[in-house]
């Protein structure tokens, strides 16, 4: 290295400081303290006390937290594919030229806007059983259903009842897909024209063009996203947890994993326990993303390359 | 030039630190009043109400200025400022809340500075004076308390052939007027109930006391499942029966926000509730104009053993750990604390005072017509607070849980309360060996003068 190479790594390093500063003391720090107090019983205001792997054992025997890991894997695997097919849907719909297009973005978009709390009490009215408007929307298909087979089946009671309440969830948030969809739709924009074209000599459809030439180029876009979604999924919170008002909704089938860690951190004073937690979660994470990278190396196509 | 940069901005730096450096000890020399911070969660006439007594005594002296903010989930505030070393001077928490901040070491003890000052537990309702303490120590004093007592509607009554004056005096006899108020819809639904213990659901834990059961015996063991509990989720276990799971899931969903118009107390959906003296100011803003309504003790299980059953909360000062005017915030905690500035606060939040002498002034005042109901609960020998528990939040959400299978026909009374018995006997279990470990040193330091 050159006095010159030196001099603008010092430069460099200078300019990149303040970034590297708060990295360190706003994610690596956290990261892993958090890791030193899953290993003690810290309650925030008493010192902590190390217990070894106390933490992770009490959690592998906690059904609780297992019930919430089940609450978390299930509403990912819901929410993550219905997600993605909802979004690139609406992207693919969204990126025809129809006059008005823009009016429909926005209003595809719009619902991304508003804030996750508003979102979860508009949600809680909508999913309401009596005066809901998804049931009352419901209700005619029933009364027909009914009338034909002379059952008594009504619509669900979204929010009251153990079986529905993750679909509840999970439908609130394919609201939130006009994020993604605006990602998609500026991948869709970077699909060479002339390969739709030389498709169309050869007789290819709409089907076989998505099929064969949108879908592979957009597979890194939906990587990404997918990979986000996952990360999300595993972070729900806000939604149940306003939902519920704080609560672990009936029979506990809305205690998400970050439910149950704010639970220990803020409500129990367990913030060792709550760690563990974190840990857990963070392990989970990043194993299923591991996970998927490894799934989708043969399906992603990177123009660069 | 380009070496001249890293200097530059290194001289920016030290300017900054000596400008902030300045600034924190500008802030440090003031000698003049003492400003004491004060932290309460109250919002609306509740805080107009405490911030005129905060203003009066500002006024009344020119030693100590006390700066009252309104603060959303104090609790959680209230420990993180505390960790952070950055507390309130003075924090009002719920008494429910002591347990676990005098176990974690986040509040000054108050038996000197009482003692110093002259306060009493004789000049309390006694009750309010066992709530502040904690392991034989003082850690609050209360300001504004509540009991919970039947509230009925008496049109309904009256409609339902039942005497509007005559509340019902056993456990039996609220069920035989539940009976009597039921009215279904054309199609069969549920159109209105005398009563149901899920509405509002706010004390789905203390039922079994009705029964005359406790949560805890006062030393190691949970009794969460003990067999008077437990009759108490059989009783609760049989509205899902009489009414259908489904049926009351439609109905109660069909009620509106309680601080409201539609909350279905006042709607007429439901006859009879459990709720504590605010419930006058509900009534007063969202009630048709019309509404009567009466007090009376909640009936128990068997009111030839027991009656006048209630449970008593009430909100409380606290000094946090660490905080850096302990004396002077006392005096202003003493000051709410006596009899006046005590009786202005309670008639401006609309409660009863927790104090033992009470002006005939205060009631001819009080707006709330019932609230001599409210106080003569407080005294009862039967009158309960929550247990004093630091797993308590955890106990109150399983119960809560337990509360809901049960609801739903999901689990019989028996099962729901052993896996509540169990899964918080350990948690407490835990907890124990805490304290085991750090009492030694805690109470030390809790006893040093």
């Amino acid at each position: 290295m050159t006095n010159g190479d030196k001099h603008n790594l010092r430069l460099g390093l200078l300019f990149i400081s303040p970034w590297i500063l708060g990295f360190l003391a706003l994610c690596v720090y956290p990261l892993l303290s958090s890791l030193f107090y899953s290993m003690c019983d810290y309650s925030v205001l008493s010192p902590a006390v190390f217990v070894g792997a106390q933490n992770y054992r009490d959690m592998f025997a906690d059904a609780i937290f297992w019930k919430s890991v089940y609450n978390t894997l299930f509403f990912a695997a819901f929410a993550i594919p219905l997600g993605l097919v909802m979004s690139l849907s609406l992207a693919i719909l969204l990126n025809f030229d129809l006059p008005g297009k823009g009016i429909f973005r926005t209003v595809f978009f719009l619902p991304s806007l508003v804030p996750m709390v508003c979102l979860a009490v508009l949600w809680q009215w909508m999913l309401n059983g009596d005066l809901g408007l998804v049931n009352n929307t419901l209700k005619p298909a029933f009364a027909v259903v009914n009338a034909m087979l002379g059952t008594h089946l009504s619509p669900p009671n979204w929010l009251q009842e153990a079986a529905y309440a993750k679909w509840g969830i999970i439908f609130t948030g394919l609201w939130g897909v006009g994020h993604a969809v605006v990602i998609y739709l500026a991948g869709l924009q970077g699909v060479p024209r002339h390969l739709y074209e030389s498709a169309e000599i050869d007789g290819a459809n709409f089907w076989h063009k998505t099929w064969h030439i949108t879908l592979p180029v957009l597979s890194p876009v939906i990587y990404f996203n997918t990979i986000m979604g996952l990360i999300g999924s595993f972070q729900v919170f806000a939604v149940p947890y306003v939902m519920t008002g704080g609560g672990d909704g009936p029979e506990r089938s809305l205690l998400f994993m970050a439910t149950y860690l704010y639970q220990n951190a803020f409500d129990y004073w367990n913030m060792g326990y709550a760690c563990a937690i974190g840990v857990a979660l963070f392990l989970l994470i990043l194993a299923l993303t591991y996970a998927a990278t490894k799934l989708s190396e043969h399906h992603i196509h990177y123009e660069g390359k | 030039m380009q070496k001249f940069f890293p200097l530059h901005l290194g001289c920016w730096m030290l300017a900054a630190l000596a400008a902030f450096l300045c600034s924190c000890s500008d802030a440090g020399s003031g000698k003049e009043r003492a400003t004491i911070k004060y932290w309460d969660k109250w919002t609306g006439f509740e805080a107009d109400a405490m911030r005129a007594v905060v203003d009066d005594f500002n006024a009344s002296q020119n030693r100590i200025f006390v700066e009252f903010s309104s603060v959303s989930q104090i609790d959680r505030r209230l420990m993180l400022a505390t960790a952070g070393g950055v507390p309130p001077d003075v924090a009002g928490i719920w008494s429910k809340s002591l347990p676990v901040y005098a176990e974690n070491n986040a509040l000054t003890p108050l038996d000197r500075l009482a003692e110093e000052g002259g306060v009493r537990r004789d000049q309390y309702i006694d009750i309010f004076w066992q709530m502040c303490s904690y392991r034989g120590h003082l850690w609050a004093l209360p300001t504004t308390p509540g009991s919970l007592a039947l509230v009925w509607n008496k049109k309904l009554f009256r409609e339902a052939g039942l005497d509007p004056e005559r509340p019902p005096q056993s456990l039996a006899e609220l069920e035989q007027f539940n009976e009597k108020l039921v009215k279904r819809r054309p199609d069969g639904s549920l159109a209105a109930v005398g009563f149901l213990p899920a509405e509002p659901g706010w004390w789905n834990e203390i039922w079994g006391w009705w029964f005359g059961g406790e949560l805890w015996d006062g030393r190691k063991a949970i009794t969460a499942n003990s067999p008077e509990n437990v009759a108490a989720f059989e009783w609760i276990a049989s509205y899902p029966r009489r009414f259908g799971v489904h049926d009351l899931l439609a109905f109660r969903d069909g009620f509106g926000n309680f601080a409201s118009p539609q909350n279905p107390f006042f709607t007429g959906r439901v006859a009879m509730v459990l709720q504590g003296p605010w419930i006058y100011n509900f009534i007063k803003n969202f009630a048709p104009p019309d509404f009567e309504w009466g007090v009376a003790p909640f009936p128990t299980a068997d009111p030839a053993r027991f009656q006048n059953v209630t449970q008593v909360e009430t909100d409380a000062l606290v000094i946090p750990a660490g905080a850096k005017h302990p004396k002077e915030a006392f005096e202003f905690i003493q000051y709410v604390n006596s009899q006046k500035p005590m009786e202005k606060l309670c008639l401006g939040q609309r409660k009863f005072s927790p104090l033992r002498e009470c002006s005939a002034e205060f009631f001819q005042k009080h707006p709330n017509p019932h609230i001599g109901e409210f106080l003569a609960l407080a005294k009862s020998p039967n009158a309960r607070f929550l247990p004093q528990l630091t797993v308590w939040a955890l106990y109150s959400n399983d119960m809560t849980q337990a509360f809901g299978r049960v609801w739903m026909d999901k689990a019989t009374a028996g099962e729901s309360l052993d896996e509540v018995q169990r899964h918080v006997q350990q948690a407490f279990d835990h907890q124990q060996k805490r304290w085991d470990r750090i009492s030694g040193k805690l109470t030390k330091e809790w006893d040093k003068p």
